[in-house]
């Protein structure tokens, strides 16, 4: 079914563009021009928001860019036509990728920055045209263009320019989500951070995405700018263009490749049988009328319920896992594979760690403990990527790894569980364990993966859930959730942040005996833990940490007994 | 190189848009800051205020201010309502700013509907008048809407900081669950907080038909400039939007004295990418 899928895109498009060559009145082609260019915008911007719920409210500027260039560059230089409309294309995804690269570096408020952000520029853009002579404020006329004749009429040429390009709009949108890169950007929808220590390359991917959508309206905006052959400013960059693409969006379904297109057929037919009229306030009001609605009640659009994925079916023949890679170098156990040397965060002048210097042994069973507000996370923090040090190195199989980011760390073999477990809410547990199997230390195939991702479900206990999404799940499920999308990547170096807290005795002996079969395998572990008596009975070295200084470090049982230790915990006695 | 009376008259011009910067942003601070909603049609309300107070008082003969009595509490109540839905239905941030935005559109439609697309201005005693200070001229409507946005900014500030319903109110705004552990009746604090934001929205709206042409079209020239204000002045920052409006209003005001006029639009949002960049580094 999935793999038809382009197939069918292909052949309904063609019927949809053949209609360019019956001789329609150009009434109808005309409408249906205009249904072509919104299932382009809308597609096109749904590629990064719908995707990965980065609202855009720019895609008028970059569909603006787009009439602009090709005004520019077919009207003023003399450039073809046909060929200005790749260039509109590169010029609307360079100026996507300069915003997105300024506002994909941000970490808090991220989503709600980018859609204004994206807003500002269409102002900033037209405040730009408006007074250089890209425009000059007299608007451009492209009368000296022509369109080459591709079919009888020229309004049937312009349907069939624009009907190829919505093709290729919805076969690229159909490719991104089938891929590997559709996958990341889900991610990104539900826990950008997650996904950026599970090995998804974020940046990379949101601004590829980000530069295709804006590409793909560039190209509809310099047809379109050939089409009314007169363009302004005022036209060009209004809100309408923003407004009437979420719209289209929410109400088919952002999550689906298609859904945009539905909405698009949708609301074109609406706009144009009120704008035929006398009315076309109404038709405005209308669009808002019907936001509002589909926001509160539909907030997965049309598709969203129809597009419930398929149960994944164990596949039959399974291939035996195979050996850990950390197993192969398993005779050198106790070599350092991790040095970390003065180790320093702080936040907002508090220190959180203060020149941490520890060794991490092959194959051992690290327990890091100390009390509330130590510094154990912030550790497992800076050495997965999720914040940035201050100061110090990690060598990790002899790389210095301090500084990159956190999906590079990833690939580098690391692998950590976050205390408050952060599965992908709209991903069933399979999905959410094959994912670091794609991205991760391993790399996998999406094939490959999925059978990892089985091989992990078992170990973790969670093979009859695999089709439940992680909302479903207990406390203690999505505990073990979180463990196997750790192990799935098959990493050397596994930080456990607090794996037993919240769990029933006979869970955390469930618990302890699986951290010992995650050694067996040839991991490293580091894990931090409160519940005393589990670290004692499964770790080989324990490491204290107090007022972000490592005090001790040693045999477990007799660093327990130092004084500093016994005073850290319960206060100073001798104080 | 203008002369010095037009630099001075200009940093004078750029303080009183710098307060009505203010005055728009500070509810969208606070809304966005401190109940996580973004609420887009915050300028569509101050427009929606801008022509009540063109009805009431260019057609019906109120004085300006007055109107605001019925104005305030009016758009307060909206605030409630548009709270209620919001929790009614669990809107977060982005569905919140998509909902808003279709309000906008309906509010603009709206407007044009009862008073055309038309530019209207407003003829009032406060809106002609103007006080002369040496070589330079305030006008009376500029100097009402700074004295408005001072008042609100530096109210809202000191109710925050130093009484027990700002005290609750931060705490809600920072953990609403916990806040509600310890008594503190978050529901009601958010309506009262919605409807204030609102309230100010209504405010903002009579400052504006104060000194401006009004049309539904300009609802939209104003957005990204209030933006960059409040995201400049940090969100749920009372004191933010009147120190990032006035230093925007100000730099607006000296880049057209020195350039075009058209340009003035890019000074702001230089200024917002700006501080967005040296706030990435520091995250």
């Amino acid at each position: 079914m999935r793999l038809a899928s382009p197939v069918w895109i292909a052949a309904a498009g063609a019927a949809f563009a053949a209609l360019a060559f019956v001789r329609l009145p150009a009434f109808y082609d005309s409408f249906l021009y205009l249904l072509a260019l919104w299932i382009v915008l809308a597609t096109s911007w749904n590629i990064l928001s719908g995707y990965s719920g980065y609202i855009s409210f720019g895609h008028g500027a970059f569909y603006g860019a787009g009439m602009y260039a090709t005004a520019t560059l077919a009207g003023a230089h003399g450039v073809p036509f046909l060929l200005s409309l790749p260039l509109a294309g590169l010029a609307a995804a360079a100026l996507g990728a300069a915003v997105g690269a300024v506002a994909f570096r941000l970490r808090r408020l991220r989503g709600e920055l980018f859609a204004l952000l994206t807003l500002a520029v269409t102002f900033v853009l037209a405040t730009i045209v408006l007074n250089t002579p890209l425009d000059g404020g007299q608007g451009v006329y492209l009368n000296s263009v022509t369109l080459p004749n591709l079919t009888p009429s020229p309004s049937a040429s312009f349907y069939l320019l624009m009907a190829l390009a919505a093709v290729v709009t919805v076969l690229l949108a159909w490719w991104v989500r089938a891929s590997k890169l559709g996958l990341g950007l889900f991610a990104i929808h539900d826990d950008e951070d997650a996904a950026e220590v599970l090995g998804v390359p974020t940046f990379r991917y949101k601004l590829a995405a980000f530069a295709l959508g804006c590409a793909l309206a560039g190209v509809a905006g310099g047809i379109h700018a050939l089409f009314i052959s007169y363009i302004t400013v005022g036209e060009t960059f209004s809100i309408l263009v923003p407004l009437s693409v979420v719209l289209m969006s929410v109400l088919g379904g952002s999550r689906h490749w298609l859904g945009p297109a539905i909405g698009a057929v949708f609301i074109t037919a609406l706009l144009y049988a009120f704008t035929a009229g006398d009315y076309p306030v109404l038709g405005r009001a209308a669009v808002g009328l019907i936001l509002i609605p589909v926001i509160l009640f539909l907030p997965e659009g049309v598709l969203g319920r129809l597009g419930r994925r398929r149960a994944a079916l164990r596949p039959a023949e399974e291939r035996a896992a195979g050996p850990h890679p950390a197993r192969a170098s398993g005779s050198d156990s106790g070599s350092p594979i991790c040095a970390i040397r003065g180790l320093a965060k702080s936040f907002s002048g508090l220190r959180a760690l203060d020149g941490v210097d520890l060794d991490l042994r092959r194959g051992e069973i690290l327990a890091l403990v100390g009390p509330n507000g130590s510094g154990k996370s912030t550790l497992i923090n800076l050495i997965s990527g999720h914040y940035r040090m201050d100061a110090g190195s990690v060598l990790f199989d002899g790389r210095e790894i301090a500084g990159l980011d956190a999906h590079r760390i990833a690939h580098s073999g690391i692998a950590r569980t976050y205390q408050i477990p952060r599965p992908f809410a709209h991903m069933s547990v399979l999905e959410n364990v094959a994912l670091p199997a794609r991205f991760g230390h391993s790399a996998l195939g999406s094939a490959d993966a999925e059978r990892e991702a089985w091989h992990w479900l078992d170990f973790a206990g969670l093979a009859a859930k695999a089709n439940a999404l992680p909302g479903e799940l207990t406390l203690h499920e999505r505990k073990f959730l979180e463990l196997a999308r750790a192990l799935v990547s098959r990493p050397s170096l596994i930080f456990l942040d607090e794996v037993l807290s919240g769990l029933a005795p006979a869970e955390i002996e469930q618990a302890v005996a699986t951290i010992r079969r995650i050694r067996e395998l040839g991991a490293t572990i580091v894990f931090v833990e409160h519940v005393m008596h589990a670290v004692m009975q499964v770790a080989d070295r324990i490491a204290v940490l107090n007022h972000g200084q490592l005090i001790a470090e040693g045999d477990p049982r007799e660093v327990m007994r130092r004084p500093e230790v016994v005073a850290a915990y319960l206060g100073r006695a001798d104080a | 190189m203008p002369s010095p009376a037009i630099i001075g008259q200009s940093l004078i011009s750029g303080t009183f848009i710098g307060a009505l910067y203010a005055l728009l942003g500070l509810g969208l601070s606070l809304s966005w800051g401190m109940l996580r909603q973004i609420n887009l049609a915050h300028f569509a309300l101050a427009f929606l205020g801008a022509y009540l107070t063109y009805q009431l008082s260019g057609v019906g003969g109120m004085d300006p201010l007055l109107t605001l009595l019925l104005i305030a509490p009016a758009f307060f109540l909206l605030g409630v309502g548009m709270h209620w839905v919001f929790v009614r239905f669990a809107v977060g941030p982005l569905g919140s700013l998509l909902a808003t935005f279709g309000l906008t559109v309906i509010i603009e439609s709206v407007i044009q509907w009862i008073w055309t697309a038309d530019f209207l201005k407003l003829e009032s005693p406060y809106g002609s008048a103007s006080l002369r200070v040496g070589i330079f001229y305030l006008p009376v409507a500029g100097l009402i809407t700074l004295a408005a946005a001072a008042a609100l900014c530096f109210g809202t500030w000191a109710v925050l900081r130093y009484t027990d319903l700002g005290r609750a109110m931060r705490a809600a705004a920072e953990d609403g669950p916990m806040a509600a552990a310890f008594g503190v009746n978050v529901n009601a604090l958010s309506r009262l907080l919605s409807g204030f934001a609102s309230a100010c929205a209504g405010v903002a709206g009579v400052a504006l038909a104060l000194s401006y042409t009004l049309a539904p079209s300009q609802i939209y020239a104003w957005i990204g400039v209030i933006f960059a204000v409040v995201m400049i002045g940090g969100l749920g920052k009372p004191l933010g939007p009147l120190i990032a409006g006035l230093v925007i209003g100000v730099s607006e005001a000296v880049t057209m004295a020195l350039t075009a006029p058209a340009w003035a639009p890019v000074v702001s949002f230089s200024l917002l990418i700006l501080v967005l960049l040296a706030r990435a580094r520091n995250i």
